[in-house]
């Protein structure tokens, strides 16, 4: 069964057409890498996934979204659909409290209330998220505290506490080092066997290496969609295989791409 | 260049060391004269009695009683027209709420006694609850201006991110945004504070000004402002000293006050001290 099915979605910031006429779906327990320029469009359709956009002044969003075959746009309680598709950022955002009452943040807005139940969960997200060695000793901390690297990570244990269905990710490592990267995209790569993941990153050896399926978008368009390894070595359309091109010839520049973008995007 | 400069900052630390000097120079030795106890703890107010009586207590109490209602009243109200103004207003009603909050605060405090007179007074009669309310009015746009502005700073990442957990929108706003802002909004209230303990012309006009113990939330009380204000036009000797001492008191309060605020917002960190001197330098500044 399609874990997400996206068909005709369109999408306007105003009298701006950010997403056009987009198809994509996606597998139960699957990880689908969403890549392209910078300006295409990634972020806003991700933000589609569980309604994030909403919180746009002037988004309009038409055509149908579905998640295991319910229409996530007419969905009576956005905020169920959100426990269900949880989201890590670009930036870590970890609150300012401690890092167990962050983790617990989630469970405890859905009415989880007993201490040890609260622990439990706790200790399995962190667990889960490959950091709670680093922070079984101070979970009493800041949040902020933590390293930037180690703040990711809890971000990603605070979105795994509700147990969501599906996982969204935007450039989750991009502000990050090579070493909490390495880290994070081992992570992901455990998830995969529990989650169905979509993930935006810049790098393509990231997109490589840990997704099952690929999303190439360009000026608000999904180009192309197919299998990882497919989609690298025999791209369909010529777009893509431009773009691929260039950026694994010049994977500096694939990395070095995410910095320059303006924090407004990054959403 | 830097000269002018470094001048201009010495500027107001002078005055503030000044007024230290006047106050404390001249005000500690009459609290010596008069009797510390006597002073403070005395609960009669009789100047010109033979031998005249300076207990200042039922001020201080009136003071602190005062204050504590106006921000019992103005704090939770501000606190929440801020979180509205800065996180959930639609633009429109937002270009007309603002204006009238900033109108609020430029209101002389007269003008603010009249409106007791003419709206509270009859209700409550001239009474520490109508001062307040009227105080808890006065202290609204201090705290709302403050607030809203360190509210704005929270990066709208930290709102998201609780949103995108299924948190409501109230729920990510209090319990994640508000946090966040928590020692600009502490700042907020304490300013309020030192605004509603020291505010002088719209007490005295609603207060009732009487210098004993108050009994009750309906009685009349006198601030230690009020009792400066209300005397100082006649007093003369040791009647005089007396009232410089009251503002003296009132300063230590002041003080006081902002010394507490990293006490408050950082509770258990390591280098209190040091925070606590630099808030020192800072809140005699203001
Ligand atoms: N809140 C917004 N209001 C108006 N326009 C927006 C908004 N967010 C994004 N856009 C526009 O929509 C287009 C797609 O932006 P989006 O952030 O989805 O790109 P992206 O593919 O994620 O880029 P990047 O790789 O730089 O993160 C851009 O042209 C951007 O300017
Ligand atoms: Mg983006």
């Amino acid at each position: 069964m399609n874990c997400f099915s996206v068909k005709n979605l369109n999408l306007h910031y105003g009298e701006m057409h950010a997403l056009i006429d987009i198809h994509f779906d996606m597998k139960y327990r699957e990880i689908t890498a969403l890549i392209g320029p910078s300006g295409c469009g990634k972020s806003t359709f991700l933000r589609t996934l569980n309604r994030m956009n909403d919180l746009v002044e002037g988004c309009r969003v038409e055509g149908s979204v579905r998640l295991f075959d319910e229409d996530i746009y007419t969905m009576p309680d956005v905020s169920m659909l959100r426990k269900r598709v949880g989201m890590v950022f670009q930036k870590p955002n970890p609150f300012p409290m401690s890092v167990f009452d962050n983790v617990a943040y989630g469970p405890r807005t859905h009415g989880v209330r007993s201490r040890q139940e609260l622990e439990m969960i706790v200790e399995k997200s962190l667990r889960d998220a490959a950091i709670w060695d680093e922070v079984k000793d101070r979970l009493k901390k800041p949040a902020m505290s933590l390293s930037g690297g180690q703040q990711q990570r809890l971000c990603i244990a605070r979105a795994l506490a509700v147990s969501p269905e599906v996982l969204l990710l935007d450039e989750p490592t991009s502000a990050l080092d090579p070493l909490s990267t390495a880290k994070i995209e081992e992570l992901l790569r455990e998830l995969r066997s529990k989650y169905s993941v979509v993930i935006v990153t810049h790098n393509m050896q990231q997109a490589a290496h840990i997704s099952d399926k690929t999303a190439f978008f360009l000026l608000g368009e999904l180009v192309e969609q197919g299998d990882t390894k497919e989609l690298f070595e025999n791209p369909r359309d010529e777009r893509t295989a431009e773009y691929i091109s260039v950026k694994v010839s010049a994977p500096q520049a694939a990395c070095a791409a995410p910095v320059d973008i303006p924090a407004r995007l990054a959403g | 260049m830097r000269g002018v400069f470094f001048v201009a900052a010495l500027a107001s630390v002078f005055a503030v060391g000044m007024i230290c000097v006047f106050l404390l120079g001249s005000g500690i030795p009459t609290i010596k004269e008069i009797g510390v106890a006597n002073f403070l703890l005395g609960t009669d107010w009789s100047p010109s009695n033979v031998p005249p009586s300076f207990g200042i207590l039922p001020m201080i109490v009136g003071s602190i009683i005062v204050t504590f209602g106006a921000v019992v009243i103005g704090v939770p109200i501000g606190i929440l027209s801020a979180v509205y103004l800065a996180n959930s207003c639609p633009s429109r009603l937002y270009r007309f709420l603002k204006p009238g909050v900033d109108l609020l605060a430029g209101i002389p405090s007269v003008v603010y006694g009249f409106f007791g007179m003419a709206a509270l007074v009859p209700l409550f009669d001239s009474s520490m609850l109508s001062a307040s309310i009227l105080l808890g009015i006065m202290i609204l746009p201090t705290i709302i201006t403050l607030s809203e502005t360190s509210l704005r700073a929270v990066p709208g990442e930290l709102y998201e991110g609780a949103v995108a957990l299924g948190a409501r929108h109230y729920r990510s706003v209090f319990g994640v945004v508000l946090p966040a802002a928590k020692s600009g909004v502490i700042a907020a209230v304490v300013l309020g504070l030192g605004r509603a303990i020291g505010e002088t012309m719209a007490v005295i006009m609603v207060a009732g000004n009487q210098p004993r113990m108050p009994e009750g939330l309906l009685e009349g009380v006198r601030t230690m402002t009020a009792n400066i204000v209300l005397e100082m036009g006649y007093a003369s000797g040791i009647h005089r000293q007396a009232l410089i001492a009251t503002g003296a008191t009132l300063f230590i309060f002041i003080l006081l006050i902002d010394l507490s605020v990293p006490l408050i917002t950082r509770g258990h960190s390591g280098s209190r001290l040091l925070r606590l001197l630099g808030r020192a330098r800072k809140g005699a500044a203001t």
